[in-house]
């Protein structure tokens, strides 16, 4: 891809944010990718992507297996370092800050920007503890501040009237879709400002998904969300923006309803009409 | 035919099940063997009176325990020596325990079946363990207090019991006194020794010193002195009783009571006496002192060392092993140094255990030791204090041995934890030290514990090495007592296993021991079963509790 059709996108992106002038005060970048290339050792598995993030909005990567998009979405938090092999350049700014800065302290960038795996991953302790984790390593002890900050977690995650009886119970004696939305909730207690979630629904079942989906859909008033999916139809009813990504590169990226009626590129169109993919 | 039957596998079926069988009837064999003979050591046998007419010989009478048969057929009994008629084809000869060591030189005498004139078990037979010179087997005829006889026929058996049993409660003070007591003065005086070697070392040897010393040396002199008069007072009181009895070949003996464990009547008692003489046997051998060169009373000393040991062993080796594990797994990068030296620790496991006591013997008692002295304890030379084998270097000797499976064992622990819980913690904002604290090494942890049950039931049975670095036959003291520092790491100690080898084959009076041996080494595969047990319901319960998501 030329630098000239990515700064397109980029152009792009600020035409429809102009659209939405009324929504002024939600316009604001939350995070920027400026320029990043990324090796797996010689292997380059991103390529010069540049994009925008809106703050407090839902954008959705989509693409084929393999593409990138869980990579670039790992770049945001810095998983990508316990990689031993990876190489980055280019630059994420998280608030106009470079997280791949030298000086950034890389868990504290963790605790701003919250992570949802594929598969749920409670660790082995209680629900309580789950939830309580991330507080305790910020060397939060406080009881009272614990339960507390635990309740509003779990009903931030819509999960809280499930578990209020059982919150001593081994975390993974709970459902598939109840360790995914506790997994989330434990990303929202010590509230980051950004959740990364790496194709939360893909391992639950339909019902499991939908409650997910209800919860992206609360979550985006407090954080911005950027979220990994498969599924386009997902996409579509979850995101406000979507990027679409082929091959390590951006192609397009716009607002989902734009992306998905009215695409800009020939591969775009073929993805989401399921010509390939 | 044959070869559909071996495509069908059932061939391979019953291959697999006679190995697992054959495991199994060796395994439960061995351990029916040590238990059906080292747990029937303790029933009371009868005694047996013999007429006993050897060709040529005069009726003489034998008393004494049945042991052992054996049959010999008629050409080797022939060739042996034996006279053999020609209507014999056998020579059955019984070996009888008859004790009496101190009149007749010998506990044990094979006798001949056809010499038997005839056998009964008269009830009034009086049977003796002895503090020395092994049991007395034979009739009671008197009791005698302060010289003169106050109890004889009937009335002496039960006046005898009273009398042993007061004897036995002086004891337990005498004991007592001389072990705690008297054995706490002498520590403190040799600590006081030691004290004034060191300050004159140091040149701080003045007056002042001199004279606290002298007080404090005063001071326990004087207690030394206060128990030592209690002492002999103790020791005469128990030596005034005797009795007399009569052994087999009519000799009349008189035994000090002081001298006496135990009096009983085998042939007498009844079920609930012999369970109860049984009961009190086990109860001795567990937690007696050894007597008589290790071939009677208990074991205590023996039991307390090899848990220690193990103990101590368990605490040094988990730390290391986890700790290397965790570096080698988690830290180090993974490549051709960290394959070596992987290859290098599984190597170290067969390694055979006699060197790793040559090694400890070398480098942690006489280098490692010998400096510790020279640094730490210049006041207590020339005897060596760390530089002689011990419970420390024993316990360090045989972590060393049994590092490899703990740190094989937890590496496989924490290759298998998926790494998306890793994941999970270090997206929530912990560095890779919490990750590790929180989450890792507590998932990992019943590995951690399969590796130390493994590690324990290695050195429980471990006595090669062990020889050479700390145990010995008999130790006088524990390395746990009540004297400061309380813990004596320094300290030699005894062990099971090496019990089994010096009583079975070390001891002066084999045949009596053997029952002992089996008895040992029955207790010895409990306490390693124990350990064992112990370690695999911690594992169970934290595998229960950090049940790892699957796949």
């Amino acid at each position: 891809m030329t630098s000239q059709e990515v700064r397109t996108h980029t152009i792009d992106m600020n035409s429809v944010l102009l659209n939405r002038a009324n929504q002024s005060d939600l316009e604001e970048t939350c995070i920027k990718v400026e320029n990043l290339n990324l090796f797996y050792g010689e292997k380059q598995a991103l390529y010069g992507i540049n994009m925008e993030m809106p703050k407090k909005k839902v954008t959705a990567y989509i693409g084929p297996s393999g593409c990138g998009k869980s990579t670039l979405l790992r770049c945001i938090n810095r998983m990508n370092d316990l990689v031993d092999s990876v190489t980055i350049d280019g630059k994420i700014l998280l608030d106009d800050e470079n997280i791949y800065e030298k000086s950034v302290n890389v868990a504290a960038l963790r605790r701003r920007v919250g992570m949802v795996f594929q598969k749920p991953n409670p660790f082995p302790k209680s629900i309580f503890e789950n939830v309580a984790y991330g507080l305790r390593i910020q060397g939060i002890n406080d009881k009272r501040i614990l339960s507390e900050t635990v309740e509003n977690a779990l009903r931030g995650a819509a999960l809280w009237d499930e578990m209020k009886d059982r919150l001593n119970d081994n975390a993974l004696g709970i459902s598939g879709g109840q360790q995914q939305r506790l997994v989330i909730a434990r990303a929202i207690a010590i509230e980051p400002e950004v959740l990364l979630l790496d194709e939360p629904a893909s391992a639950l079942d339909p019902i499991s998904t939908l409650k997910i989906e209800e919860l992206i859909n609360e979550l985006k008033e407090k954080y911005t969300i950027v979220i990994v999916t498969h599924n386009m139809q997902q996409a579509a009813r979850v995101s406000d923006y979507t990027a679409f990504m082929y091959m390590g590169e951006l192609v397009e990226m716009g607002t989902t309803s734009e992306l998905f009626t009215n695409p800009k590129k020939k591969q775009t169109e073929d993805y989401i009409t399921g010509r390939y993919g | 035919m044959i070869k559909l039957w071996i495509k069908s596998g059932s061939p391979w079926v019953w291959l697999n099940a006679a190995a697992v069988s054959t495991c199994l009837i060796m395994v439960i064999a061995v351990l029916g063997l040590i238990a059906v003979r080292g747990a029937a050591h303790f029933w009371p046998a009868k005694v047996a009176q013999f007429s006993y007419q050897e060709e040529g010989g005069l009726v003489q009478t034998l008393i004494g325990e049945h042991v052992d048969t054996s049959i010999t057929s008629a050409a080797m009994a022939k060739s042996t020596g034996h006279k053999m008629a020609d209507n014999e084809d056998t020579l059955v000869q019984y070996l009888i325990k008859t004790g009496n060591r101190d009149v007749t030189g010998a506990d044990f005498r094979w006798i001949l079946e056809r010499d038997v004139k005839n056998m009964d078990f008269p009830a009034n037979l009086i049977v003796i363990e002895r503090r020395e010179w092994g049991n007395f087997y034979g009739q009671l005829l008197a009791v005698k207090e302060n010289g003169k006889i106050i109890a004889n026929g009937e009335k002496a058996v039960s006046v005898v019991h009273k009398k042993i049993a007061a004897a036995l409660a002086i004891f337990g003070q005498i004991q007592h006194l001389e072990k705690k007591e008297i054995g706490s003065i002498n520590y403190s005086l040799e600590r006081l020794r030691l004290k004034e070697k060191k300050l004159k070392l140091k040149d701080l040897w003045n007056a002042e010193a001199e004279r606290e010393v002298a007080a404090e040396k005063a001071g326990y002199e004087q207690q030394y002195n206060q128990y030592q008069t209690q002492l002999s007072e103790l020791y005469q009181k128990v030596r005034q009783d005797s009795l007399i009895a009569k052994t087999d070949v009519g000799k009349e003996v008189e035994i000090s009571l002081a001298k006496i464990v135990r009096l009983y009547q085998p042939n007498s008692m009844n079920l609930f006496d012999k369970i109860g003489f049984y009961g009190a046997k086990i109860v001795e051998f567990l937690t007696d002192d050894p007597r008589e060169a290790n071939t009677e009373g208990g074991i205590f000393p023996a039991i307390f060392g090899t848990v220690m040991m193990v103990i101590m062993m368990s605490i040094i080796v988990t730390p290391f092993g986890v700790i290397a594990a965790v570096y080698m797994r988690e830290y180090a990068k993974q490549g051709f140094l960290t394959r070596l030296i992987r290859i290098s620790v599984n190597n170290l496991a067969g390694v055979p255990s006699i060197v790793y006591g040559v090694f400890g013997l070398g480098f942690f008692v006489y280098i490692l030791g010998g400096n510790i002295d020279q640094l730490f304890f210049p006041e207590a030379a020339p005897a060596p204090v760390y530089g002689t084998p011990g419970l420390l270097w024993a316990s360090i000797t045989l972590a060393l041995l049994t590092l490899p499976v703990v740190i094989v064992s937890t590496e496989e622990g924490l290759s298998r934890i998926p790494s998306s819980i890793r994941e999970g913690s270090l997206a929530l904002g912990a560095t890779k030290l919490e990750t590790l604290w929180l989450t890792v090494l507590p998932m990992a942890s019943p590995a951690m514990m399969t590796g130390l049950i493994l590690a324990v039931a290695r050195a429980a049975g471990e006595v090669a090495p062990l020889m050479l670095v700390g145990v010995v036959k008999l130790a006088p003291t524990l390395p746990l007592d009540g004297n400061f520092p309380f813990l004596h790491l320094d300290r030699k100690f005894m062990h099971l296993g090496f019990h089994i080898y010096d009583v079975g084959f070390q001891s002066p009076n084999v045949e009596a021991a053997r029952p002992l041996v089996y008895a040992t080494a029955l207790l010895l595969v409990v306490v390693i079963i124990g350990l064992n047990l112990a370690a695999i319901v911690i594992r169970n319960r934290l595998r229960e509790k950090y049940r790892a998501l699957e796949g």
